[in-house]
């Protein structure tokens, strides 16, 4: 008979119990997704009951609560705290998020935070990009245009500059790509939505000269085609942007210029 | 102590800090053929130029006439006459240059009818010397920050730049006052990296986070200014914190200027347009400290809005849609997420929030790192860009969009000057160990800190005091208590505790070590402000209420070793670059 086994660290223990300590009669209980890697243990989550009469409205405010008064040790991401830098994604009551704009008052229940899904864990909630922003650098993310006129710029009308709308304000959190199953099974080689979002961006640029070389880089069954338009990473956007629209519109370029 | 194992790197040049400034200097050293590596504790798009919103100021003239001399003489106005007008000069004469180069570079910029970059009204920036509003701040709608971050990175990646991404840097590695490199971790895999380095550039941002409410990210901790105090070098202009008058009441978030430059206006408790009567002409757009002033004066006099009378309304709700959607769509969400206002139909309520630090790492308009010995002397090996830099143009008060262009033209010029100075491949010194050691003594010191104050208390005793003793308005004996009072908490990191002892994402070690940066920079700040008895741009005393340019027309040095300071003066360039401008001699400021 085969023998099944899991991989390390693919079996998640009851962690520590951290009881309130401030007597609060308005109590949330948060499970967090610990692992550290200095240790021999596997991971575990660990519960803390936080005092939400003295706590701000977002996940962040919680996390930062419990890193401040309660437990020093926990690990994440997070920098500006209002939604433009990216660094606080996670997965909260089941979904993907920035957890400094993600209200508290949304997670009905306990309050389940994990790292991204699919992501190798470098530490409790941090996740490991690098994968990503390979991919981030195959798609040539800079301006690629001849003009060398230093003392003009390049014109762009406003409808041609209203094409970026959408698409140039991705913060690369990551939220869309790893909510996605294509990529979850395929993103060593799909490209995913977050990746793809920013080809478009190049593609989509009036003053770009190489959008066809750029089309012709991503018209590949697996960076592009695995994308089985599941919409996900629509939903999970925090920023409200659309990235499977933009993958279907790089499908219907291909699908309809000579490239 | 536990012995590290220690990585060893060389570089001809090492940039550290990967925002805005970090990543055009990059840009132009590894264009100029330098081995440069590029150290970031956070991943360069995460940088805190992100959260840039308004604009970048360029006398492009594309909504009208314009010319750079108006634009130094309004940085001139602005900074209180406390800027070296050389380096001004340069800043605005080199500023059209540098949008252009970064339009190049691919940054979407909204554009006008005719194509070309938007440019909106900001606030101190005048036509024809103080003479009407002229249109100079070009736009990425309300997310010009995040636009030209993110277009950087693509350049930097094109030229293959080096980066050591999540390193956290410890120390600077000095030999006989020269600089030669410096000391990081990596957070990923726990490893201590030792680079040297014929030039380090210093590009670490600002220094907020040593408030209780600031629009600075959490990363906002200045480390590289507080590597350059421990490296026995001075910070420059430290008392001029820049409180931006829209922070969203509660959770500091900022709103930009460029609200009030798009026609958005402030409101008291009895429905005034109050600035109408602190500044006749400018009114709502008039410099930062200005407006900070008159609405914390509005709400000292009991004409604040809210349960607590203790904020005002910023009114947008007369725009037409079409602005608010297509030039505002930054702040509308982030009113939406953070004060739970719909800016069609409400005010925003806001109040003074610390925003930007003027003061910093003193250099000339080449970006060089600059010491007094007897006379200026530059410091061989180090540099300093960005917000982490005083080079001085922003003197005492900067405008609004003035410091993305110091970004770009400040980084430019230091990747020229190291191209200068370096040639590449040069061979590196040997540096003692004792630098090395100096600083993993430190290090593991905290790393093993087993005492009875934890980081998160101490940081906010020092935040909750540079919050009361040191905000918009000033005296003798509130500073005098802040002094004493920050001087204690430094004390308190004799018994701190850090309860992580790994090595790999410690960001317990991590905050504690930023606070470290912190408190010397709020010592730093307080005894600068508690030794100018004047009142200048963002330094405002009550108890000397007038600019003195006989005895504080200079820059304040700050020398701190722990909690002991050393205060000096070097006097302001009183002199331009060239003779395309005249010097403009101090005014009273008026707006």
């Amino acid at each position: 008979m085969v023998q099944l086994s899991l991989p390390k660290n693919s079996e998640i223990k009851k962690g520590k119990y951290f009881k309130d300590k401030t007597g609060s009669k308005n109590l949330r209980k948060v499970n967090i997704y610990r692992w550290d890697p200095s240790t021999d243990e596997g991971p575990r989550i660990d519960t803390y009951e936080v005092d939400m009469d003295n706590c701000p409205s977002k996940v962040l405010d919680i996390l930062n609560k419990i890193k401040n008064e309660i437990d020093s040790t926990i690990t994440y991401r997070r920098s500006c705290a209002h939604g433009v830098c990216g660094s606080c994604a996670m997965n909260m009551g089941g979904k993907n998020g920035l957890a400094c704009t993600t209200p508290h008052a949304e997670i009905d229940g306990d309050i389940d935070i994990y790292p991204l899904p699919h992501l190798k864990v470098k530490k409790d909630l941090i996740g490991d990009l690098d994968g990503l922003y390979k991919q981030y650098q195959s798609i040539e993310p800079w301006l690629k245009n001849n003009s060398t006129k230093e003392t003009t710029e390049i014109y762009q009308s406003k409808e041609d500059r209203a094409k970026l709308d959408g698409a140039y304000e991705c913060i690369m959190c990551a939220c869309c790509s790893t909510s996605c199953p294509s990529y979850w099974w395929n993103g060593d080689k799909y490209l995913g939505p977050a990746v793809l979002l920013q080809a478009y961006r190049w593609i989509i640029d009036s003053r770009d000269e190489e959008r066809k070389a750029r089309l012709k880089k991503v018209a590949d069954e697996l960076k592009l085609y695995r994308c089985h338009t599941i919409l996900n990473c629509t939903n999970a956007c925090p920023k409200g942007l659309n990235p499977a629209k933009a993958i279907a519109e790089i499908k219907k370029m291909l699908a309809t210029a000579n490239v | 102590m536990k012995a590290y194992n220690i990585i060893d790197h060389e570089y001809d040049v090492v940039v550290l800090g990967a925002g805005g400034s970090g990543l055009r200097a990059a840009v132009g050293l590894s264009e100029a053929g330098l081995k440069t590596a590029c150290i970031s504790k956070v991943f360069p798009t995460r940088s805190h130029t992100s959260a840039a919103q308004g604009g970048i100021s360029a006398a492009l003239g594309n909504m009208g006439e314009d010319d750079w001399r108006w634009h130094m003489y309004d940085t001139v106005k602005g900074a209180d006459w406390l800027g070296d007008q050389d380096s001004i000069e340069y800043l605005c004469k080199e500023a059209p240059k540098a949008v252009l180069e970064l339009e190049k570079y691919g940054v979407p910029f909204s554009r006008t009818e005719e194509g070309k970059i938007y440019q909106r009204p900001f606030g101190g920036m005048t036509k024809n010397y103080g003479n009407g509003i002229v249109q100079r701040t070009c736009a990425a709608a309300d997310r010009t920050g995040h636009a030209i971050l993110h277009t950087l990175y693509g350049q930097a990646l094109k030229h293959n730049t080096e980066f050591f991404i999540e390193y956290f840097a410890l120390d600077l590695l000095m030999k006989d006052g020269e600089c030669k490199g410096l000391i990081a971790w990596n957070l990923n895999d726990g490893t201590i990296h030792r680079f040297r380095a014929h030039t380090v550039i210093i590009a670490t941002g600002g220094y907020g986070k040593v408030y209780y409410s600031a629009t600075s990210a959490h990363t906002c901790t200045g480390d590289g200014n507080a590597m350059v105090l421990r490296a026995g070098l001075p910070l420059q202009d430290m008392e001029f914190v820049q409180f931006h008058p829209t922070g969203i009441y509660g959770h500091g978030t900022l709103i930009s200027e460029g609200v009030r430059g798009e026609g958005g206006y402030l409101v008291n408790s009895k429905g005034e347009r109050f600035m109408e009567r602190y500044a006749p002409n400018a009114k709502d757009l008039a410099s930062r400290d200005v407006v900070s002033r008159s609405m914390s004066i509005e709400i000292n006099e009991g004409r604040g809005v809210g349960k607590d009378q203790d904020h005002v309304h910023l009114h947008l709700s007369h725009l037409d849609k079409s602005v608010i959607e297509n030039r505002l769509p930054g702040i509308t969400e982030a009113a939406r997420l953070f004060a739970n206002v719909d800016v069609t139909k409400d005010p925003i309520p806001v109040v003074p929030t610390v925003h930007y630090n003027m003061g910093g790492i003193p250099t000339n308009y080449k970006a060089e790192v600059l010491t007094m010995n007897g006379s200026e002397k530059t410091v061989t090996g180090l540099m300093a860009i960005g917000e982490a830099a005083c080079v001085s143009v922003h003197g005492a008060n900067r405008l609004g969009s003035n410091s993305l262009i110091d970004l770009v033209v400040f980084g430019r010029a230091a990747a020229k000057r190291a191209a200068e100075l370096v040639k590449p491949g040069t061979p590196h010194e040997e540096i003692p160990e004792t630098e090395t050691q100096k600083c993993l003594d430190r290090f593991d010191k905290l790393r093993n800190a087993q005492g009875d104050n934890s980081t998160a208390e101490l940081r906010l005793s020092m935040q909750k005091t540079m919050q009361s003793k040191c905000a918009v308005f000033r005296t003798e004996k509130n500073l005098k208590q802040g002094v004493d009072e920050i001087g204690k908490t430094y004390d308190g990191m004799d018994s701190i505790s850090v309860k992580d002892k790994s090595l790999v994402f410690n960001t317990d070690l991590v905050e504690t070590l930023e606070f470290d940066n912190l408190i010397r920079q709020a010592v730093a700040t307080v005894d600068s402000a508690y030794h100018r008895k004047e009142s200048r741009g963002a330094h405002a005393r009550e108890d000397y209420p007038k600019r003195d340019d006989e005895k504080f027309m200079q820059h304040t040095l700050a020398w701190c070793d722990g909690k002991n300071t050393k205060i000096s003066y070097r006097p302001v360039h009183q002199s331009t670059l060239t003779n395309e401008v005249q010097y403009f001699p101090p005014q009273e400021r008026v707006y």
